[in-house]
């Protein structure tokens, strides 16, 4: 698949084209060629018109056309339904009706609870009930109900939710009036009517708005992420033309789409209204979940309602995820079924063989049944498969599920996981995954609101060759604003030398470095009525700028389509007249603005990368040197630069540009070139100012987490729609790139697959193994583009580095660059974000963690576990998920031994009763085994222990490898817990039957009777199984301590009581043991044969541990040991590096259209041919946003 | 709240409660700081620790031993499979009310109490279809069991028109031999008297069977028939003893408290009444055995046990040499443990 294109030149990064109808393909075609895209000509267009995409039909204010059969589909049988969806949400799963049989039938579901089901049916044939009913029953019961109580709590939370939302007020344009009716009335086709800060509530095509032009801000937190404001635009005609109540109820168009998806960058459709076709595309959208900001009023049309709007698409079906260890676990059930069957097989032949032997001749066995030796066999086997079926243990699932919420609880409540500022506490979402996070290989992570606050600081300056530095290390106090009434009271600035310096109006230089960031931008401004400026910026960069111009006095207060209006150092307001705005492109990587002074002059102020800038200066300029030096500074603390500069132009010659400008400007062939080339002529000769530096504010920790979590050798990639350099910057700045890294390229792939295959070796050829792309030693880094993320070589490649970065990624590459990991490298991954970007990814991973506490719900709704910090991770794998795993892999381990101890001695009594499949202790002691008796210790053990504690977790990460490998619990840990069982069983056995074979109590009569063996035997197994759990903690709580305790006096107690006169007498069937305990363990005999029992059972298990913790000890032991010797934490070191190119600018292109062109935007003759080209190029701008 | 002064810090707390409502709560438990004890697996602990274990099981063992041996058993299998013996004339089955005499020396003073024990090998007492062939209601009194017994005791449930009362295969297969204990004093035989009562456990006698509370007792079984194979019915089990009769009778009671193993002794009579409470004097013996329970169709063995006891019951031998191999092996492998601590605590290099 695309092969030519990685055999050629490879896609340059800033001209990638961005819809994302590319990537959905790169990797699921196999090899078809792009189809052509005729330059200039976004796809979209191509896509208009194809009509199979328009089946969906919406007419306004039309309710019943909705219903019209054509629009029916088949539900069930011959019920038909409306295939438009009604608006309200449904995500509940049971009602009061459904609940008992659904819930039954989805934990029937499970294979476990069917093979319980299947031996409670078999236990009830007389013939082969081996063990009575209520032995399978109880547990049953207990298992299903407790789990069927949790399903129902969840559930209650559903309805809860989905009430409040479906009972949300809008007003919706019925009869000729709007009218408040709740979310769930609304339908499509109505007209709804959104006032400022609403939430919206279907996917609605925007008609109108109080705001001129229909311009409607949305703020698209929960969609994306992104924090920062959007606009849609309303058609022209239906804005011109449904202002009116009686105008919108009038309005009668017919909508054609594309059919609900999911696709959050993506609307096509047309509108057909009195005779004529409109296209309508994303920007006309305005979409569920986002919420009305800064616009009075705006009316709109509901296209998709509830289940079909793109935001419950997208959330829609999680991906059911499982852990290793639950696969694993279910294998290894597999395999206990094919061991039982084997062993109840092999009794059965036992039992045929024994009675053609020896039963058939006892008389005293005689039963009257006319049944041949193969018969008995038979039904032999299937009395063993009874007798043996606590070899899978029933209470494992539901054990399993108790550890796992309990753990997920520890996540809630853990304090160094909350974040107070924002008052946000982890929240494991998923219960099912803890141990999961103790196997983490990959970590992918978001860059934008994720390792960085997405909040960029003002930190430095270099005006005129002097430098001024931000640093909040100066032990000084914050600059005073108070002189300036309109500055922004959360800006800080340490450096008061500056401030005097503006103030004195000496330096004229730093006042020109303000006025131009006041001056040169694109951003908005809205005033509250309190008089509070509140700027609204394409990207927070320019936010940034803006804000420390106002603070510097240079404030910025209005700004209409050719003119921009600053107060000066407190004097009087100053209206600038823009003659021309060169607005940013990533090609330009700069933007002008040309203005004319009040008193007539004309300036043109630039801003841009230092690259761009230095190339354009004039020879003339000063402070050349020095501002290098500063930039040079600057990019080493990885922070943002721009270089200002001006220039001065005569209206003569200005006059000559504008009317090249206005030339270009209508250019029908290659407009932006036109354009880029004019801009390029009054772009020269420049004056350097100076520079300013902004930092992109990584959020607390982050270097020292990703250290950390290196060091747990888990490889982290970085994912990003940011630029290559910005993301390699940020690399740099939180210490996942450093210095003693060799750092390749995405063009490096190219020339490595040339050199690994040949030029002529298909792709498809088998790989040659194990030949590393880097052959040269040392660490690796990979910084490439989201091109590139195609082949199986990126995953090997990228795999041998220590870190990666991906730059200039969609959504969909994303979540495929997981999938690629997963896929190829078996791995458990990763991913963490905090933006709707992120959730294909974080839906893929194994694991997907979402930044909490921001305004976008979008990844966290996905996610599986969700906090507000970065730092937070090294804490929930280091600590939560190692802890998680060695508690789950030490409960499986255990619980898969206490059960076979338990079993099998089943199996060994057999050989001594003629293979009659006899239990070899009592009914009920059977039936509360697992239950009460074995199950609170090994429950505690999974929910409290720990072998380490936090703080050392965090100090040695390399404490997280075994859990990478998956050593503590694999099929080798499997069979030794079976072998471990198998002795234990033989000895449980083996030593009372030599004890019993020929004794005689104390007082003469015989103890060796059936029940005074069952009751030795139940006994030493109780004091066995918990002793070794005691042994296996290695966290003795009180609460531990009370379980082992509690469930040895709790067996005694039981024991005694159903072996006391009183309960026989009330129930003389059930309870037949009677005066069986107190008989047997009045013997010391039988006292002394328990203890020996437990001792040779619990002594070599001492003795093997600790030899084999004297010879190969583990991690910890060695932790443990080298404890004391290690007392310095390592100290991180930033080097001296290599100058970085630190450009950073906006995502994307300012607003700059959008102001200078105000209502003519749509006027503008086309220069592409598409009726759609008026509205500006959004496709791309969400992009590079993401 | 309310009161001045304290008003304006109350608020401001209250205030910052609810800013961090959602705090989770900093307890020992919910943060994972419970205080705990991490024992650790320490040479310290488990080198010596195995020497004192292991000299116990060493001390228990020499114990068990020795008092192992001081106890007297004498066995004699009567189930006249050999030709010679002296019961072989019996164990034709077609030979009714047989008895057989076993001739026996005691050559030094058989300490007392001796208990008298019979034994039966091969037999699978412990086999499940026969080991749940019994009405325990019914044993325990109730009379409507008596008209219906429980489908378990099939086939003997019912002799196709009356219900058998005691019902099931181990009632109906109750061992019946009979035994005698001659002593020769002064060339004539001086019968050994034999002590029947007690010999089960109290709570069998007590609590679990127990008969139909009427009288006299012949009446609670009027409509039902004995077992199959039994000589007479339940009520006349014991003709010398009117109250050692019906489900309390201590024969029936040992022989319904199953055995564990195929291998099985069960107590039949102690021997401490009279001159015989302190054992048995040297001399002959004769045992005369009214042999009807057949066991040679399966390979079974009968035998007569008489053993005295101790402190920790009859003869063993299994027990104490356990226990001395394991505590031998406890103190080898501490030797073995403290050498390879040793070794990789402190190589040789470093």
């Amino acid at each position: 698949m695309n092969r030519h294109r990685v055999d050629s030149l490879g896609p340059d990064d800033e001209v990638m084209p961005y819809s994302d109808d590319e990537t959905d393909d790169e990797l699921e075609a196999s090899s078809e060629e792009e189809p052509e895209v005729m330059p200039g000509v976004p796809k979209l267009y191509l896509i208009l018109f194809s009509v199979s995409e328009m089946a969906w039909k919406v007419k306004a204010n039309d309710r019943p056309y909705h219903q019209l059969p054509e629009f029916q589909k088949k539900v069930f049988l011959c019920i038909k339904k409306s295939r438009y969806s009604g608006n309200d949400i449904k995500t509940y799963k049971y009602n009061v009706l459904t609940f008992l049989p659904l819930n039954l039938y989805e934990q029937f579901k499970r294979v476990a609870n069917l093979y319980f089901l299947a031996l409670l049916i078999l236990q009830i044939i007389p013939d082969i009930s081996t063990l009575p009913w209520y032995t399978t029953l109880i547990p049953l019961v207990v298992v299903l109900g407790v789990t069927g109580i949790k399903d129902l709590v969840d559930d209650l939370a559903r309805h809860r939710m989905d009430k409040e939302i479906n009972n949300r007020k809008c007003d919706v344009l019925l009869d000729g009036g709007f009218q408040d009716l709740k979310w769930r009335d609304i339908q499509v086709g109505d007209v709804v009517r959104l006032k400022k800060n609403d939430f919206i509530p279907a996917d609605i095509l925007l008609l109108s708005s109080s705001n001129p032009n229909s311009l409607t801000y949305v703020e698209t937190a929960e969609l994306d992420g992104e924090t920062n404001l959007k606009f849609r635009l309303g058609l022209r005609v239906t804005d011109e033309k449904l202002q009116e109540v009686h105008q919108l109820a009038e309005y009668n168009a017919l909508i054609e789409c594309e059919e609900p998806n999911n696709r959050l960058d993506k609307f096509v459709g047309t509108m057909l209204w009195e005779g004529e076709r409109y296209p309508l595309s994303l920007d006309n959208m305005l979409l569920r979940g986002c919420k009305i900001r800064n616009t009075e009023a705006c009316h709109g049309l509901v296209i998709f309602a509830g289940g079909d709007t793109k935001i419950m698409r997208n959330g829609g079906k999680t991906r059911f995820k499982r852990t290793k260890i639950d696969e694993l676990m279910n294998y290894m059930v597999y395999t206990i079924f094919v061991l039982l069957i084997l062993v109840a097989a092999g009794l059965a032949i036992g039992h045929t063989f024994w009675y053609e032997e020896i039963g058939a001749d006892a008389w005293y066995l005689f039963d009257n049944k006319n049944q041949g030796a193969s018969y008995r066999g038979f039904l032999s086997f299937w009395g063993y498969i009874i007798v043996l079926n606590t070899m899978v243990p029933i209470s494992l699932y539901v054990s399993v599920e108790v550890i796992r919420l309990g753990q997920s609880k520890f996540i809630n409540w853990d304090l160094q996981m909350y974040y107070p500022d924002n008052d946000t506490p982890a929240k494991a979402r998923t219960t099912t995954l803890n141990e999961q996070l103790g196997q983490i290989e990959y970590i992918f992570s978001d860059k934008t609101g994720t390792l960085t606050q997405n909040i960029m600081e003002f930190k430095k300056c270099t005006i005129a060759g002097r430098s001024y530095v931000n640093l909040e290390t100066l032990k000084t106090r914050p600059v005073d604003w108070s002189w300036n009434r309109q500055a922004d009271r959360k800006f800080t600035f340490m450096d008061h030398s500056l401030v005097a310096r503006i103030r004195s109006g000496k330096d004229k230089d730093a006042n020109e470095f303000f006025k131009l960031l006041s001056l040169c931008h694109t951003v908005m401004v809205d005033i509250f009525p309190s008089g509070e400026l509140v700027y609204q910026a394409a990207s927070p960069d320019e936010g940034a700028l803006v804000t420390a111009a106002r603070n510097f006095g240079y404030v910025f207060l209005s700004r209409t389509q050719d003119t921009i209006t600053i107060k000066e150092m407190e004097e009087e307001e100053k209206t600038y007249e823009m003659l021309a705005l060169l607005d940013f492109n990533s090609d330009r990587k700069r933007m002008s603005i040309i203005l004319k002074f009040p008193d007539g002059r004309i300036r043109l102020y630039c801003k841009g990368a230092d690259t761009v800038i230095y190339e354009r200066l004039s020879p003339n300029t000063r402070h050349k040197e020095t501002t290098q030096t500063d930039l040079d500074v600057f990019a080493n603390a990885t922070l943002r630069t721009l270089c200002l500069c001006y220039k001065d132009i005569t209206p003569a010659e200005f006059e000559a540009w504008s009317r090249a400008h206005k030339e270009a400007q209508v250019a029908m062939f290659d407009r932006d070139g036109a354009l880029d080339r004019v801009y390029e002529q009054i772009e020269s000769n420049l004056m350097l100012i100076g520079a300013s530096a902004i930092e992109d504010k990584l959020q607390d920790g982050v270097p020292e987490t990703i250290a950390t979590l290196a060091k747990a050798d888990i490889k982290i990639w970085v994912l990003t729609g940011d630029k290559k350099e910005t993301a390699e910057n940020i690399g740099y700045s939180c210490s996942l790139l450093t210095d003693d890294m060799q750092i390749h390229y995405g063009e490096d792939i190219n020339r490595q697959a040339h050199r690994r295959h040949g030029p002529q070796t298909s792709r498809q050829g088998k790989k040659k193994p194990t030949e590393p792309f880097f052959p040269a030693p040392g660490k690796n880094a990979l910084i490439i583009t989201g091109g590139w993320l195609v082949s199986i070589d990126f995953v090997d490649m990228a795999c041998e580095c220590e870190a990666v970065i991906c730059c200039r990624v969609t959504p969909k590459q994303k979540g495929n660059v997981v999938s690629l990991v997963k896929k190829y490298k078996k791995a458990v991954t990763l991913s963490i974000g905090d933006g709707a970007n992120d959730v294909n990814m974080i839906k893929t991973a194994d694991i997907g963690v979402g930044i909490s506490g921001q305004e976008g719900m979008q990844a966290v709704m996905s996610s599986d576990y969700a906090f507000a910090q970065f730092r937070f991770l090294q804490r929930l794998l280091l600590v939560h998920g190692r802890w998680s795993y060695i508690r789950m892999c030490k409960f499986l381990r255990y619980f898969f031994f206490k059960n076979f101890a338990f079993t099998l001695v089943h199996f060994w009594y057999s050989f001594f009763n003629g293979f009659s499949a006899q239990v070899a202790y009592e009914d009920w002691f059977i039936t509360l085994y697992n239950l009460a008796y074995s199950s609170l210790p090994v429950l505690l053990v999974g929910l409290l222990d720990q072998d380490v504690n936090d703080k050392l977790c965090l100090k040695f990460p390399k404490l997280y490898l075994p859990g990478q490998q998956g050593s503590l619990f694999n099929y080798k840990n499997f069979f030794i817990s079976l072998f471990h069982g198998i002795f234990i069983s033989l000895i449980i056995f083996f030593i009372p039957y030599g004890a019993f074979l020929q004794t005689m109590g104390q007082d003469g009569e015989a103890p060796s009777d059936y029940q005074s063996f069952a009751v030795v035997t139940a006994s030493s197994l109780i004091f066995i199984v918990n002793l070794q759990i005691s042994l296996d903690t290695s966290y003795w709580t009180f609460v531990n301590c009370f379980a082992v305790l509690g469930s040895i006096a709790i067996y005694f107690g039981i024991m005694f009581d159903i072996h006391s006169a009183g309960i026989h007498v009330i129930f003389p069937t059930p309870f037949t043991f009677t005066g069986a305990a107190s008989n047997a363990l009045r013997q010391p005999y039988l006292w002394l044969t328990i203890i020996l029992t437990v001792g040779i059972s619990l002594l070599p298990i001492i003795c093997i541990q600790f030899l084999h913790k004297s010879i190969w000890p583990s991690v910890g032991d060695k932790v443990q040991q080298t404890l004391e010797e290690r007392k310095k934490p390592p100290t991180f070191q930033r080097g001296q590096r290599s100058r970085r190119s630190a450009y950073a600018f906006s995502h994307s292109r300012g607003y700059a259209d959008l102001i200078s062109s105000g209502r003519s935007i749509r006027l503008r003759p086309s220069g592409r041919g598409g009726p759609q080209s008026s509205i500006r190029e959004i496709p791309q701008r969400e992009a590079e946003n993401i | 709240m309310g009161k001045e002064g304290g008003c304006g810090q109350n608020k401001t707390m209250v205030k910052q409660e609810q800013e961090l409502a959602n705090r989770p709560d900093n307890t020992a438990f919910t943060q994972q700081r419970l205080p705990a004890w991490q024992p650790m697996l320490s040479a310290g602990i488990v080198i010596p620790g195995f020497v004192i274990i292991g000299l116990a099981f060493i001390g228990i063992g020499v114990a068990l031993f020795i008092t192992s041996k001081n106890i007297q058993v004498m066995e004699m299998d009567y189930t006249g499979f050999e030709p010679d013996s002296d019961c072989f004339k019996c164990s034709n089955p077609e030979e009714k009310n047989c008895v057989c005499q076993l001739d026996f020396n005691i050559s030094s003073r058989f300490e007392g109490p001796v208990f008298f024990y019979y034994g039966l090998s091969n037999y699978f007492q412990n086999y499940r279809r026969y080991g749940v062939s019994k009405d325990d209601a019914q044993l325990s009194g109730d009379l409507d069991n008596f008209k219906s017994p429980s489908d378990t005791c099939s086939p003997y449930d019912t002799d196709g028109i009356k219900p058998i009362v005691p019902c099931g295969s181990i009632a109906n297969s109750m061992f019946n031999d009979t035994f005698l204990l001659y002593r020769e004093v002064n060339g004539t035989n001086e019968l050994v008297p034999l002590d029947g009562k007690g010999i089960a456990w109290w709570t069998d006698y007590n609590v679990k069977y127990r008969n139909p509370n009427v009288t006299p007792l012949k009446e609670a079984f009027e409509g039902t028939v004995k077992p199959l194979f039994w000589p007479r019915p339940a009520y006349e089990l014991d003709t010398s003893d009117p109250n050692n009769n019906g489900f309390i009778n201590q024969d029936f009671l040992v022989w319904m408290r199953r055995a564990a193993l195929p291998d099985f002794r069960k107590l039949y009579r102690r021997i401490a009444q009279g001159d015989y409470a302190r054992g048995l004097p040297a001399g002959n013996y004769s045992l005369k055995i009214a042999y009807n329970y057949p066991v040679l169709s399966f390979q079974g063995r009968k035998k007569v046990v008489f053993s005295n006891v101790s402190w920790m019951g009859g003869r063993n031998d299994f027990l104490g040499i356990a226990y001395l191999v394991i505590g031998s092996m406890c103190v080898f492998m501490s030797i073995v443990m403290l050498i390879v601590y040793a070794k990789f605590k402190f190589p040789e290099e470093d």
